[in-house]
This record gives structure tokens, C-alpha cells and sequence, in this order.
């Protein structure tokens, strides 16, 4: 037996998303173990609660608000509908009968017990999931473009890549112990949906004029108290040096960055502090001093993950689908649906799926354990049995038959996942805030839910347009409303909960840091300002105009101006 | 006996299920109703004490003293918007935490 035989591949999954080997397998029974264990001798009183915090964080347990919360892993948001299920079974089974998915493109139950989760963990590692790595100061879930691999924009489906990263930076022994968690994201697209520029390393796969593929490498993004935008450490590195080269970036920051103060531990302020040439410098001499034999490329191995990834059996299809057609027009809301909802695939015929998880009034992100299975029969019936988590909270089914549009979308209104709002105003990202967690400094759902329902009007959303609003319920950032076009800051202010509003956020490419529009606001006065704003907007934008780029076209100090007008020269915003 | 700006209640997550308790006359409680006043600094020092022990013992993890105001019925209700929730659970899921349960 080798460490990865693919004749000990799983039977049953689907060809498209990557399958533990008996390496894999055995990792993570062991770890699972490891864990029981370690749980059994925390609740005997023979490990303290410090020295047992280590080991529930490096299994993705949390101590929150209410109760305990653990973080599973979806590796670059991939999933399969077993892997749905086996969640909403544990949903039901050891939580209370819901899930809450994450920009991080992960899962967190909210009301575990310490007691049960190693058989949590067993139930997971039985479908091929973990949560190791997501929490504490290693490399993190690694995340990618949720339309990977159907964008007809795309250059190379990055999951072999971030598959490839993954197995990389797993139980890294020398990695395991950063100065702070450390993100990495990959698109492979010309649009970026991966938000490369705000992640600890953010890697763009590009061809050169050569017409061989390989990556830009950003480094320093982030989010959080101090907000950067990522710049690049190199235009291009070959394959064949991505895993050295990332070697070296991990091992200039692990000896150069800052321990002695964690809010600036991160390797943004690295960058910030010494200068992107100065860590290019640095980064460099490393990788030509390093020994990389240790790291030698091997196609074969890439080619072996690669291979996990490949297409589905999909069929020949005329591109346009005389079925879906009639369909739009003998039902409006199904064709609102599609207007919205559901994106171009590079293969004639299919079509790409958004499942808002954003109801109107609900809270973002989360999927009772009933809509979770819902979401894996559609991806069964109409879908290769393949799901995506998108760091925007929403869930893709990615290889969808244009003529199976209208089956899929009954199958999804009869679950309450039929809303028609992906990347329109109420779409909003938002982390958990103070309803859940400990860190928080205000609330941020209920904050999501009134601008959902000033906004419920479905076809005044279409009317606005795409429009990102992103919650953070505190400086940490979790619901990244620094690149929100308009982002929302819960805060504390004299013992009340204080909103401050940024505009002019951007995650793409075009990266952006949202700027302040003025002092904060209740959480009653929100919605209105809000709403203000987006009127604002829509007096001024030209034909076809987002509202970052009207806002970029005629600056943040007009935005300004009209809520300064509105609240009694600034005093109330 | 110095005086405190305002009384205080003792409050910790349960080491098994990580629920919130609040130390009452005679223990944990899972309910803030019954939870023990400390009306000065002596007091809350040895509601401190007691916590201490209890994180020694592994019983709870995470205790902390928060400050309440004490209704005329004689209970303490939290003064910052961070307990009040967690008395409660969270405010967006009514039938979720101690209010589910008629707790809060």
C-alpha cells in the first residue's frame, strides 16, 4: 500500500470532488482518536482547562456565548451530498437541528457538547470531513472561487491547486505554531470570487506569454483591526515552484513576524511594517538558499489530484434550452429566479446554481438540517451530487441542465431556498456577532435581518442591482465589512451597541478598503441609513453603473454630504 | 466593607455542555434568577474565590463577575447588553437557549 492508491478510493463519490486515500483516512481516524482521548481525560480532571484549550482549538472547538461551537472543515467549499447529509444528520443528531456556513466556506454547529464531540468528529471523518485547522495559529481551511471549474471565464479550476495546499499545509510540522492563523484562497478566473486580495497569501492562476500556467502570488492582504489590501510578492511562479516558493513565504513570516502583540501578528502588518520589497527580499534569498528537493514538483502527483477534479459525464447539449425558456416566461418567478440566481457554465446547455442561504428576514448563513438535505437531493438529481459553499454564504450547485432549471427551482421553493436575491441587497454577508459569539462587540444578524426586510421587495432589489452590504459584529472582521460596498461595524459605544458604516469596499481584483461615512448609528436608526444611501445611489448612477462604481465616480464626500444632511449635520450618523 | 458600583453576580460556562450557569446559594445554576448577590467587594471576592476553585476542579471554565441591578423581587438582572443575552440566547432564535426553556 503507497500513501495515496487510488484503487483504496471510496466507491460511491462522485468523480468531481477529491477522495480520501487509506493515508488520508488513517490520518484523520487517528486524529479523531487523539482527540477522544484527550476529551475523556479533560472531563476525569486530568487536563486543565488551559492545557486542554490547545487541543479542542486544533480540532475546531470553541467555548462561545451560549455553549461550545465547532467549526467544520469544507475545503475549498467542495462537497458532496453525502457529505451534506452526513452534516444535517449531525445537526439533528447532536446540535439543534441547523447549521450556520461561513465566509471561511465552512460550517459551524452552535450547540455542541464537549462530550459529544468526538463522535461528531467519528461521523465526520466516516464521509471524508475534519475540522482540524480550523482554528488556531496554522494554516487555515484553504478556500477558493465556488464556481470552480463551470466559469467560462476561468484559466484552470483551482481546486487540484488548493488540494494541493491543503495536503501541503495539513499537520505542517513546522507550521503548526505560526505567529497568528494564516489564510490562503485561490481563483483560477478572470473575475476573482475567491477575494484573493484580502487573505494572508492569495494566489491568481495566470498564463504567461510562454502560454504555461502558473500563479501570481499576493501576500499581506487582510481584514480585521488593520485592513490591507494584498500586494504582489511575485507576478509569476512556475508550478513547479508553487510549494517552495509558499515554503519560503511561510518561513520568512514564521521568523520575522511580530509575536509580542497578536493584534499585529499577522503577516499583513509584516508586509506593512518591512515593505513589499523588503519581504520579496527576504522571501527570495530563502527560496534560493532552501533546500527544495524536499518540495520537487512532481506532475504526476498534481496530475493524480488533477484527475479527482474532472468534469463530469457531462452531456451534449444545444446552449440555449427551449424548456427553460418557456418555463421563464409561463412562470415570473421562476424566471426572476433565473435572472438572479443563476450564472453562465462553460459547457453549452448547463447552467451554474446560487442557493441563497439569505432569506428574506433570516439569518445569514444558516440551513435547517431539513434544507440541508433538500440541497443534497438537488444535487443529486440535477447536479452530479456535488455542492459548493460559497464564501459568501450561499451554497452552488455547479453542473445544473439548463432544461432541469425549473424541476430544481420547485425543488428549492418547497425548501424556503428559493429566494431570487444572489448578489442583490439583501444578499448580505454576516457573521454571527453577539448572538453567538464571544468575541463580538454588537450584534450583527438582527442588523441583516431589518435591512433584509426594508429591502423584501424582491423586484426593487433587481432594480438596485448587484450591491454587496457585509456585517462584522466586531473588529475582527469574520463578516469582511472592510470590502462590503457598504459595510456595517458593530461596536461598543457607552454600553450600547454602535454601528459604523464604511463605503466603497471591494473584494475583487479591484480591491478596495471601505471608508468610514461618519460616526455610527443605532441599530434602529440602520436600515434607514441605509436606505438612504441606496436611494442616494440611484438618484445619481448612470446607466448600468454598481454602486461602487458610482461611488467611485463621484467620491465619498456626496455619500457624505446627504446622511450629513439627513442626521443634523452628522450628529446622529 | 468597600462598596461596589453595582452589585454582581458570578457567571461561567459549564465545562460539559458549555451552557451558562450562574453560582447560586448552594452551587450552579443554569437559571440567573437564582444566582447569588454580591452587594460589596468582600462578597464578590469570594464569589471569585469560590469560581476559582471550581475552574480548579473542572467543573466550569470561563467565570467572570458581571454587574446587575436587583429588581424589588430580589432578582439580579444583568446591566450590559452582552450578559442580558446570555441569560437569554440569542435574540435572533427565540426558541433557542434559556429562553426556550421559559429560563429567562
Amino acid at each position: 500500500m503507497t500513501a495515496h492508491d487510488p484503487s483504496l478510493a471510496r466507491p460511491n463519490a462522485p468523480v468531481t470532488t477529491y477522495r480520501y486515500d487509506a493515508f488520508d483516512a488513517a490520518f484523520v481516524r487517528e486524529r479523531v482518536a487523539e482527540f477522544r482521548e484527550q476529551v475523556r481525560r479533560r472531563l476525569e480532571g486530568k487536563l486543565t482547562e488551559d492545557e486542554f484549550r490547545p487541543f479542542r482549538l486544533m480540532n475546531g472547538l470553541y467555548l462561545q456565548l451560549h455553549a461550545y461551537m465547532l467549526r467544520v472543515a469544507i475545503p475549498y467549499g467542495t462537497l458532496t451530498a453525502l457529505q451534506m447529509r452526513r452534516l444535517a444528520d449531525i445537526a439533528d443528531k447532536y446540535d439543534r437541528g441547523y447549521g450556520h456556513f461561513t465566509t471561511r466556506q465552512n460550517l459551524q454547529y452552535n450547540w455542541p457538547k464537549l462530550v459529544d464531540t468526538p463522535d461528531i468528529l467519528e461521523a465526520l471523518a466516516e464521509v471524508e470531513m475534519h475540522a482540524i485547522q480550523t482554528s488556531g495559529n496554522c494554516i487555515r481551511n484553504v478556500t477558493a472561487d465556488h464556481f470552480s471549474g463551470v466559469a467560462p471565464d476561468e484559466i484552470e479550476d483551482p481546486r487540484p491547486t488548493a488540494e494541493f495546499l491543503r495536503q501541503w499545509s495539513s499537520a505542517h510540522p513546522e507550521f503548526s505554531f505560526l505567529p497568528r492563523k494564516f489564510k490562503i484562497a485561490v481563483t483560477g478566473a478572470a473575475q476573482d470570487r475567491a477575494a484573493i486580495m484580502v487573505h494572508d497569501i492569495g494566489l491568481a492562476i495566470v498564463k504567461n506569454d510562454a502560454g504555461e500556467i502558473g500563479y501570481k502570488v499576493v501576500v499581506g492582504g487582510g481584514l480585521g483591526r488593520s485592513p490591507f489590501i494584498g500586494k504582489v510578492i511575485r507576478d509569476f511562479a512556475p508550478r513547479a515552484d508553487l510549494l517552495a516558493y509558499l515554503e519560503a513565504i511561510m518561513r520568512v513570516y514564521n521568523r520575522f513576524g511580530r509575536r509580542d502583540n497578536k493584534y499585529k501578528a499577522r503577516i499583513k502588518i509584516l508586509v506593512h511594517e518591512k515593505g513589499i520589497d523588503e519581504v520579496r527580499a527576504a522571501v527570495e534569498a530563502e527560496f534560493a538558499a532552501m533546500d527544495r528537493s524536499v518540495f520537487a514538483y512532481d506532475p504526476a502527483e498534481f496530475d493524480r489530484i488533477a484527475a479527482f477534479f474532472a468534469p463530469p459525464p457531462y452531456e451534449t447539449l444545444p446552449a440555449d434550452s427551449q424548456k427553460l425558456r418557456a418555463a421563464r416566461v409561463e412562470h415570473p418567478a421562476f424566471g426572476n429566479f433565473v435572472e438572479v440566481n443563476v450564472a453562465p457554465h462553460k459547457i453549452p446547455g448547463y447552467a451554474v446554481v446560487t442557493v441563497s442561504l439569505k432569506p428574506i428576514g433570516g439569518i445569514p448563513g444558516d440551513a435547517t438540517s431539513a434544507q440541508m438535505r433538500a440541497l443534497a437531493e438537488a444535487s443529486e438529481r440535477f447536479g452530479f451530487g456535488e455542492l459548493r459553499v460559497s464564501h459568501e454564504q450561499n451554497i452552488i450547485l455547479p453542473h445544473v441542465k439548463q432544461d432541469d432549471l425549473f424541476d430544481l427551482w420547485k425543488l428549492l421553493d418547497a425548501a424556503g431556498l428559493a429566494t431570487a436575491n444572489a448578489g442583490l441587497v439583501s444578499d448580505i454577508i454576516s457573521c454571527p456577532g453577539l448572538d453567538y459569539c464571544s468575541l463580538a462587540t454588537a450584534r450583527s444578524i438582527p442588523i441583516a435581518q431589518a435591512i433584509s426586510k426594508r429591502f423584501s421587495d424582491l423586484s426593487r432589489q433587481r432594480r438596485i442591482g448587484k450591491l454587496g452590504i457585509k456585517i462584522s459584529g466586531c473588529i475582527n472582521a469574520c463578516g469582511h465589512h472592510h470590502v462590503g460596498a457598504i459595510g456595517i461595524l458593530g461596536l461598543e459605544k457607552k454600553g450600547q451597541e454602535s454601528y459604523q458604516i464604511t463605503l466603497g469596499g471591494d473584494p475583487t481584483f479591484s480591491a478596495s478598503i471601505g471608508e468610514i461615512l461618519g460616526p455610527g448609528v443605532t441599530a434602529e436608526q440602520a436600515p434607514d441609513v441605509i436606505e438612504h444611501l441606496v436611494d442616494f445611489y440611484l438618484a445619481e448612477r448612470h446607466e448600468g453603473e454598481t454602486f461602487i462604481e458610482t461611488w467611485r465616480r463621484i467620491g465619498h464626500a456626496r455619500f457624505k454630504d446627504v446622511l450629513r444632511r439627513e442626521g443634523e449635520d452628522g450628529a446622529d450618523i | 466593607m468597600p462598596a461596589l458600583k453595582h452589585p454582581q453576580i458570578l457567571l461561567a460556562s459549564n465545562l460539559t455542555d458549555g451552557e451558562v450557569v450562574f453560582l447560586g446559594p448552594s452551587g450552579w445554576e443554569r437559571d440567573h434568577v437564582k444566582a447569588r448577590v454580591a452587594h460589596d467587594k468582600d462578597e464578590a471576592a469570594a464569589l471569585e474565590a469560590f469560581g476559582k476553585a471550581e475552574i480548579a476542579a473542572n467543573r466550569v471554565v470561563d467565570v467572570y463577575l458581571a454587574d446587575v441591578a436587583v429588581g424589588a423581587d430580589g432578582v439580579p438582572a444583568p446591566l450590559h447588553y452582552r450578559e442580558k443575552m446570555r441569560v437569554k440566547g440569542p435574540s435572533v432564535r427565540l426558541d433557542l437557549g434559556k429562553q426556550a426553556a421559559g429560563g429567562a
